[in-house]
């Protein structure tokens, strides 16, 4: 079916669009009050200015998310609220935050840690995921997340390629996902522990909490220039190890004005962005952008759970919702626009502005926000590379369900066919293409870490290539089609298919493996493995339990394959390269597309 | 069904799950998410394999009631 454009009434565009809310309080209007007008006027120094900045033309991420409020009446607005799993609440004013920040930047030169050096947390949704970063930020050292669902590998991988000085983690985390191979990585000078028991602790740790305690409260800031590294943000590759993006201080001039255009964000909003610091959304828009805004940024360390849910929205009145395809699918289980189910035990009317990132939303989800929350969900398009949103649905604009929107003011977008070392740039509407952005928006990534080569490659005459098929229609809307390579999504998080060949080739019964993705309705994608066996080795349930564990302790649930099958010896190409384009199309009953440069077939 | 029987059964459609978990002591009362790395999709797969094996249905608001093997089995009990 064909979905229609929800378009914003134009006589009162604050007004929710449906009947079943109480009349709520006086709304701001949208901080991108016209698209076209905007984009057409728009510079990049407007933004930059807009920035408090340091002298001599100075900036630093933590000074604008927290200290540029401590003169102003923010500073003792609430920053941050964290929500326990066990029902704990723990709330951090702008100051105080500012204070612990002020401590970890502290430590970490007492630790002899030196500017530009990656420091590293391993940990859940908890407030010290939060002081790590900021503080790392203000000492001019660079934070670099890893998602709590990693395993080993993953974790070893990361902190290999971005040389970690520092970790931040639990002593459970430690103890099952880095003390195992921490003397091969003898650059890692210190082991930061948030819960670390003095009886029990394992050799080489350190007491954050003690250190901390120690640590001076004030100052600690460093000066750092726009294009200082500040953020080193891993996404995974299709053919080698994982890569690090580096991100510089500018790249808050992006987060603060796609927090306003794209987020609708202003000053004092209560704003819950679902997503793990552990990920670049989580980092961006979990942490950076509402408080560099002003806003008050709610924290949940639990998963996904309706009821707690809806009992969040309500009761902490968040009025700006930043969340995922995967929870809204979860979530469209439950309610319908006739059958709200438990919805309608809750009042969600402080809500104003709901958006979706992650993968594409279905249209049924934007509609889906609409018919049950009163609001439709906004989708936008961003990834690792670009450091902040890119191209978006706006509050003041229609949105067309399935669309991701239109480029943010400032950024150049466009559908394009690239061939041997030229692109050419697709202008007719609705014609499929790789999505490519015109490179100079403040949060491009300025590297991947140590590997130039790689990042060449990313840039063809003049174009950043994102690796996304995508075409973009009459009225400038882009839609998404699918990724250019072989790229994974699941749960909204980018997968590397050589990551999991990698592990699954460390077992001794593999010859030869590719990882795919496969559609699952709550996922998006799951990760699938097709192995070849060793001679002397024979397929049976047992081994396919053993290759699955295998792979699922070294990699974790986040990375780990789902699915496990066998087959007698994989396609490949004559340079020996396993299609796995072609597997994929097999398994899921599609065209196989081109497939000259097979040379030997899988049986 | 015992409770004791009912919680085997559990835990055997954990390992099914997860197969990294075989062989691991897994206390009755350890936090499954937390302590033994199980994600969202872990306890939806897990969900589906309960209610094939046990023919329990386990609507999507109960689920962060099957926290840890001694919660499921209670839960369990109660449906069955």
């Amino acid at each position: 079916m064909a979905w229609q454009t929800i378009q914003k009434p134009v006589h009162n565009p604050f007004q929710r669009p449906t009947e079943a809310h109480q009349p709520v309080a006086a709304q701001p209007p949208p901080a991108l009050a016209d698209y076209a007008a905007t984009r057409a006027t728009f510079h990049w120094d407007q933004a930059r200015a807009a920035l408090h900045g340091l002298p001599d033309g100075g900036l630093n991420i933590a000074f604008e998310a927290l200290d540029a409020h401590l003169d102003t009446d923010r500073a003792d607005q609430l920053a941050l609220r964290w929500l326990g799993r066990d029902g704990q609440v723990r709330d951090f004013s702008y100051r105080q935050l500012a204070a612990l920040a002020s401590r970890f930047a502290h430590l970490l030169q007492r630790l002899g840690v030196a500017p530009g050096e990656r420091v590293f947390s391993l940990l859940g949704r908890v407030p010290e995921l939060y002081v790590t970063a900021l503080g790392t930020l203000k000492a001019g050292r660079v934070f670099s997340p890893l998602f709590s669902a990693f395993g080993p590998e993953p974790v070893r991988a990361r902190m290999e390629i971005g040389d970690a000085r520092v970790l931040v983690t639990t002593e459970s985390y430690y103890r099952r996902k880095v003390a195992p191979w921490r003397a091969e990585l003898p650059g890692l000078a210190h082991v930061l522990l948030i819960d670390r028991d003095g009886d029990t602790a394992p050799d080489g740790t350190l007491s954050l909490a003690e250190l901390l305690a120690d640590c001076p409260d004030t100052g600690g800031l460093t000066a750092t220039r726009p294009d200082d590294m500040a953020l080193l943000h891993f996404t995974s590759g299709t053919t080698g190890r994982p890569k690090g993006a580096v991100h510089v201080h500018e790249a808050v001039v992006v987060h603060r004005l796609t927090a306003r255009y794209a987020l609708d964000l202003h000053p004092g909003d209560v704003f819950w962005c679902t997503a793990d610091p552990g990920w670049v959304t989580g980092t961006s828009y979990g942490i950076i952008a509402p408080l560099v805004i002003g806003a008050s940024l709610i924290v949940d360390e639990a998963e996904l759970d309706p009821t707690r849910w809806l009992g969040i929205l309500q009761d902490q009145q968040v009025t700006v919702w930043y969340t995922a395809p995967t929870a809204i699918r979860m979530l469209m289980k439950l309610a319908t626009r006739d059958e709200r189910g438990i919805f309608a035990d809750y009042d969600l009317s402080r809500l104003r502005f709901l958006a979706s990132v992650g993968e594409p939303l279905n249209p049924e989800g934007v509609v889906w926000g609409r018919d049950v929350l009163g609001l439709p969900f906004h989708d936008n398009w961003w990834q690792t590379e670009t450091g902040g949103i890119m191209i978006a649905n706006y509050r003041s604009a229609p949105i067309k369900p399935g669309s991701m929107g239109r480029p943010l003011p400032g950024v150049e977008a466009a559908i394009v066919r690239h061939t041997a070392g030229a692109v050419e740039v697709i202008t007719a509407p609705n014609n499929a293409g790789e999505l490519a952005l015109r490179p100079g928006w403040p949060s491009m990534f300025r590297g991947y870490l140590n590997e130039p080569e790689r990042y060449r490659k990313c840039f063809v005459d003049g174009w950043y290539l994102t690796g996304d098929l995508a075409q973009c229609d009459a009225d400038g809307y882009f839609w998404f089609l699918g990724r250019a390579d072989d790229m994974i999504k699941s749960s909204g998080h980018l997968i590397g298919p050589f990551e999991v060949e990698s592990a699954l080739m460390e077992h001794p019964a593999v010859a030869e493996a590719a990882a795919i993705g496969i559609p699952e309705p709550t996922a998006g994608e799951i990760v699938k493995a097709l192995v070849a066996l060793k001679p002397g080795f024979a397929w049976d349930e047992a081994l396919q339990r053993a290759l699955l564990a295998h792979a699922r302790k070294r990699l974790g649930p986040a990375v780990a394959p789902r699915v496990i099958d066998v087959r007698d010896n994989l396609p490949k190409t004559r340079s020996g390269k396993i299609m796995r384009r072609l597997l994929r199309a097999r398994e899921l009953g599609l065209p196989e597309g081109d497939t000259s440069t097979l040379e030997s077939d899988e049986r | 069904m015992t409770r004791d029987e009912i919680k085997t059964i559990a835990l055997q459609e954990l390992i099914g799950v997860a197969a990294d978990l075989a062989g691991e002591t897994i206390p009755g009362d350890a936090q499954l998410r937390d302590e033994f790395d199980l994600d969202s999709m872990d306890i939806l797969n897990w969900v589906s394999a309960l209610h094939k094996r046990l023919g329990v249905d386990i609507p999507e608001l109960d689920y962060p009631r099957l926290v840890s093997l001694d919660a499921t089995a209670d839960y369990l009990l109660e449906r069955l």
